[in-house]
Order: C-alpha cells, then structure tokens, then sequence
C-alpha cells in the first residue's frame, strides 16, 4: 500500500493503472485462496461429522435394532428407521428377570457407597489438610498404597472375606468395600490445603466449632471438587459389572448391569432386538445425564488425569 | 490441648483407614499367604505347598499363552490409543461450539458401562448378520468372523478397548495442549519455524508428561481387561482371548483353585504394582510443581 501511495505521489498515469492492475490481480488470488480455504473448511466439517458417526452410529444402531422384530434384524441393507417401532421389545427384555429389584439395587448400592464415601472422604481429607500429628505421614501413606491397588485385583481375597462376614449377596456387601476413597480423599485435600488459613482463624476467633467449619466453611468451598467426584463414583458405580458379578451368587443384590448381561442367558444369543432394548434400558439414564451436565462430567474424568 | 484435641484427628482419619485396612490391605497379604497353599475353598484345611503354586504357573503353557495374549492386547490397545488420541487432539483442539460437540461425541463411550458396549459390539461383530460385515462388504471386503476366529478375536477385542477409550485420551491431550504457554508459539513462529518442527522439537517435548501419563494408566486399565473378555468371548476362541484377570477368575470361582488363583493374582499386583510406582513418581512430581 505504502508503496502504492508513493508511486501515485510521484505522479504518472501509468502507476495508477499498473496499481489498478496490481489491485485487481490480489484480489483474483485472495478469490482463490478464500475457495480454497473455503473448500478445504468444508473437508473439515466433514471429516468431523465422519468421526462423530463412528462413535454415534453404534448408538443409533443399538436404537434402531431395539425396536426391530427379530427378522428385520437380519436384512440388509438395513431400515435404519424402522417404519413399524416393535415397542414390546422394552417389556419383553425387562420380564426376562427381576428388573425392578436390580433397578432397585443398582440405585441403593451406587447411592450408598456415595453416601459413605461422602461421610468418610471429607473429614479424612479435612484432618490430613489441616492437622499435624504424629503418624500423619504414616496414615496418609495407606491412603496412597490403596490409590494404587485396583480393587480388580484382590477381589479373590475380598470374596473370601465377605464370605466369611457372611455378607456375599447382600447389598452392604457391596457398598462396604467402596465405604470410602483413596481417589476422593487425595482430590479433597488437595482442595482443603488451597482454602486460606485466615479463614480458618477468623472462624475460630468466632468460637465456630471444627465440626462447623468443616460442614459451613469447607465443604462450600470444595464443592467443585465434590461435583466431581460425586459424578465421578456414581457414574463408575452405576456402570459396574465385575464387582457385582463376583460378589453375588443369587438374585437378592444383582444390579442392573448384571441383568442386561443375562438377557443373553435367558432368552439365547441370536435375539438381539430385545438384548439391545435392554441394553437401552441401562444406557440413557446415563446418556441423558451426560446431554445435560457434559462440561461438569467430562471434566470431573479428565481432572482425574490432569491436575 | 485437651486430650480429646490430640485424639481428634486419628478419629476423624478413622473411618477410612479402617476400610482401608480391612479390604485392601489385609486381602493383598491374605492373597500372598493363599498362593503359597493349595485349596479348594470348600475343604476344611489348606495345604501347604510353598511356591509350588509359582512353578506351576510359570511352567503352564495354558498361563503362558494367557500372559502373552494380556501382553499383546496391552501393547496393542495402549499402542493404538496413544497415537490415534494424539492425533484427534492436534485435530480437534479448538473452541468452538461445534468443536465442543465432536468432543462430546467421541467422549461419550468413557461413560458408558462395559457391559453395554461389549452387548453392542458383540452385535455390531456378528458374523452373519453384524453391521460392521455388512459395511466392509459395501467397500468389497469381508466378511469377517470377528470375535468367532482365533486369527482375528483378540484384535476385534482391541478395536473396542481403542473405541471406548479414544475419546477420554483425545481430551487428556486437549487439555494437555491447553496448558502450554502462547508465547512459546509465538516465539517459534518469529524464528520461522516449520509447522512440523514446531510439532517436534516444542509441543511434543511439551506434551511428554500428559503422554506418559496415558501410556501408563492405559498400561495400568488394559492389564486388568475383564469385562469385553467375560462377556464377548469368554476367553476363547481356543483360548485366543483369555486374559490375566479372566484366568484369575475362572480358576478361583469355576475350578476353585485358590491357591493357584492367587498365586496368578500375585503375579498380577507385581506388574501393576510396579506400572503404578512409576505412575505415583510422576504424579507426585506434578503435585510438587504446582
């Protein structure tokens, strides 16, 4: 431009028209470019839409297969919506065993190792944040080994134990292992020592008892990491198969994920319309949580690994 | 100070240790003492049998096929992850509504339970009438026996394990690219840096510790593959997809060898043991740094 001007300020048709010119042919190749770019952003949101089918697709196939009868099943190319919706898939798959009571159950044990955690996490993370005493090191070490212990891998032991309690096929022996958690008690305390101290001493200073900072001062304050780990272990726990399957030999406690895996027992390995509406009966609850809260749940698992 | 002032803290720590104690740490030296003796579970008395349990495994060709198929579905899952998820991040680290969707979208498997996504691919992988024959037959491949062929079920195996845990490892990496300062870029943007130089010499020393983290972790989740194994193909066929903690499994509740079960389990905790030290070192570094 500057150099334009210039050239104009020397004077001469000629520099006019050669910048005339000069215009024009920028503007030919911005044209160019901005097609280009333009094609290639539409490529992009293409790719993009191919990626989100691959992981949408299995979902809308588990769906579409739900409310199919058994031979539409079997034709391809498929009825990607089916024109007559086979509804009784649902209550089919959901009369192929105990439902509500493994609802039920799901429900009681996901809320009550929360509720347990809950109570058991806080003061733990609270006395290992703000106190010193002697073992302190000691204690929070066992925190840390038991961070590190999968439960998957002792479960062998642990069956042998509950059994021995006499708690194999009750709800508390489910709920009990998971009664509190190394992972909650490492994430509260990193939040608990970030809270000011003179906070804490102007509570004290008004005679609040410890017991009254915890529950009014505290927990307010470390309630993002709450919401976290709240979604965090009831999402996990709602979802658990393997621990359920192992501690349970009768119907009394099984959860929901045990009941979907048995459809397949019950009513043989080639019905999957009615598998997949009982593998739908298990999923939305979850999906739709997820539609609505996604920003809190896909942070309260990536916080997990990036802190 | 009163008295009660000293005891509170052990009191309010109670709780959770005692928990703790009773089923994480005594069942690991419970599984320790059970591998050294052979028992059925149902017979009154255990026999000792030192580290007979030990010799057994290790000269087992069943167990060495169990540990060399854990290994190769780990290598390959963890493999397969990390640079597929590496790659999306680089591709989808942008905000923008429709970014945060795609994101969402390939997130969403994390959530969902393992026994639905080994129902819905046990489905998808049908041989005779499973969506995925029917697709690779529009492009003139296939079709498949999937999960039914011994060539190709552990691998069918993996492609799950890399669709359900592809989206949370892209986010990891979303978030480990957030946290790199501008001004590094724009520093190498100055020097004229090529884009692939920038990729190498700068965001990939700089994403090192969140790769090392998945690696680990994705390490660490893969050794214990239980779910897809139990529910898709039962560890077979011909023992084509048996597992680590399916082996466990199988000897202690169905052939109710105890102490061989938790001679296995041993085995098990010393490779996850030692994966998760590694992982702590780290974590505890991260920790100090902030």
């Amino acid at each position: 431009m500057n150099q334009a001007n210039r050239t104009i300020g020397a004077g001469g048709a000629e520099a006019v028209i050669g910048r005339q010119t000069a215009v024009r042919a920028s503007w030919r190749r911005i044209g160019w470019r901005r097609a280009l770019r333009l094609c290639l952003r539409a490529a992009n949101v293409l790719a993009l839409l191919a990626l989100v089918l691959v992981f949408a697709m299995p979902f809308f196939w588990m769906l579409s297969t739900s409310l199919k009868t058994l031979p539409e099943t079997m034709i391809f190319p498929p009825e990607w919506i089916p024109s007559r919706p086979v509804w009784e898939n649902f209550s089919t798959a959901w009369n192929t065993g105990p439902f509500l009571k493994y609802f039920v159950n799901s429900v009681v044990v996901a809320v009550g190792i929360l509720i347990l955690q809950m109570l058991t996490i806080v003061p733990a993370a609270y006395a290992f944040a703000r106190y010193r005493f002697a073992g302190a090191k000691l204690l929070f070490s066992i925190v840390m080994v038991t961070l590190m212990i999968p439960a998957q891998l002792i479960f062998l032991p642990v069956y042998l134990e509950l059994s021995a309690l006499k708690l194999l096929n009750t709800h508390l022996g489910l709920i009990l292992p998971f009664a509190s958690s190394a992972f909650g008690i490492f994430l509260l305390r990193q939040a608990f020592m970030q809270v000011p101290e003179e906070l804490l001493e102007a509570a004290r200073l008004d005679q609040a008892s410890e017991w009254k900072i915890i529950v009014r001062l505290m927990v307010p304050l470390a309630k993002p990491v709450l919401v976290t780990f709240t979604l965090f272990s009831f999402i996990a726990h709602w979802n658990d198969y393997f621990w359920p399957l192992v501690m349970t030999t009768n119907e009394t406690a099984r959860t929901l994920p045990l009941g979907i895996a048995k459809i397949r027992e019950v009513e043989g390995v080639a019905t999957w319309n009615v598998l997949m509406a009982g593998n739908l009966i298990l999923v939305a609850p979850i999906l739709v949580v997820f539609f609505f809260s996604q920003r809190h749940i896909i942070r309260a698992f990536v916080y997990n690994g990036v802190k | 100070m009163t008295i009660w002032h000293k005891l509170r803290p052990y009191g309010m720590v109670a709780p959770a240790i005692v928990i703790f104690t009773m089923f994480f740490l005594y069942p690991i030296f419970y599984m320790i003492y059970l591998s050294l003796f052979d028992w059925n579970f149902v017979s009154p008395t255990k026999t000792f049998v030192g580290l007979a349990n030990f010799r057994d495994l290790l000269t087992d060709s069943d167990f060495m096929k169990v540990l060399s198929n854990t290994t190769m579905y780990t290598l390959l899952t963890v493999t397969l992850t990390t640079i597929l998820a590496l790659l999306l991040a680089l591709w989808l680290n942008r905000k923008s509504l429709f970014h945060g969707f795609v994101q969402g979208a390939i997130f969403s498997p994390h959530i969902i339970s393992l026994v639905s996504i080994s129902l819905l691919w046990s489905w998808l992988m049908d041989p005779e009438y499973g969506l995925l024959n029917w697709i690779i037959g529009l492009f003139g491949f296939g079709p498949l026996q999937w999960l039914s062929h011994p060539g190709t079920s552990l691998v069918s195996l993996v492609i799950v394990a890399v669709w359900k845990g592809l989206g949370y490892n892209t986010l990891v990496f979303i978030a480990g690219l957030q946290s790199i300062p501008g001004d590094i870029y724009e520093a190498a943007a100055l020097d004229e840096s090529k884009p692939w130089t920038t990729f190498a010499k700068l965001t990939l020393p700089m994403l090192s510790p969140t790769i090392f983290f998945l690696v680990i972790i994705n390490l660490i989740g893969s050794f214990q593959v239980f779910e897809t194994i139990a529910i898709m193909t039962q560890g077979g066929p011909v023992n084509s997809t048996n597992t680590l903690v399916y082996y466990i499994y199988e000897n202690g509740f169905r052939f109710f060898k105890i102490g061989y079960a938790s001679a296995a389990g041993v085995i098990l905790l010393v490779i996850v043991g030692a994966l998760t030290i590694v992982y702590f070192r780290l974590l505890a570094r991260r920790v100090h740094y902030r």
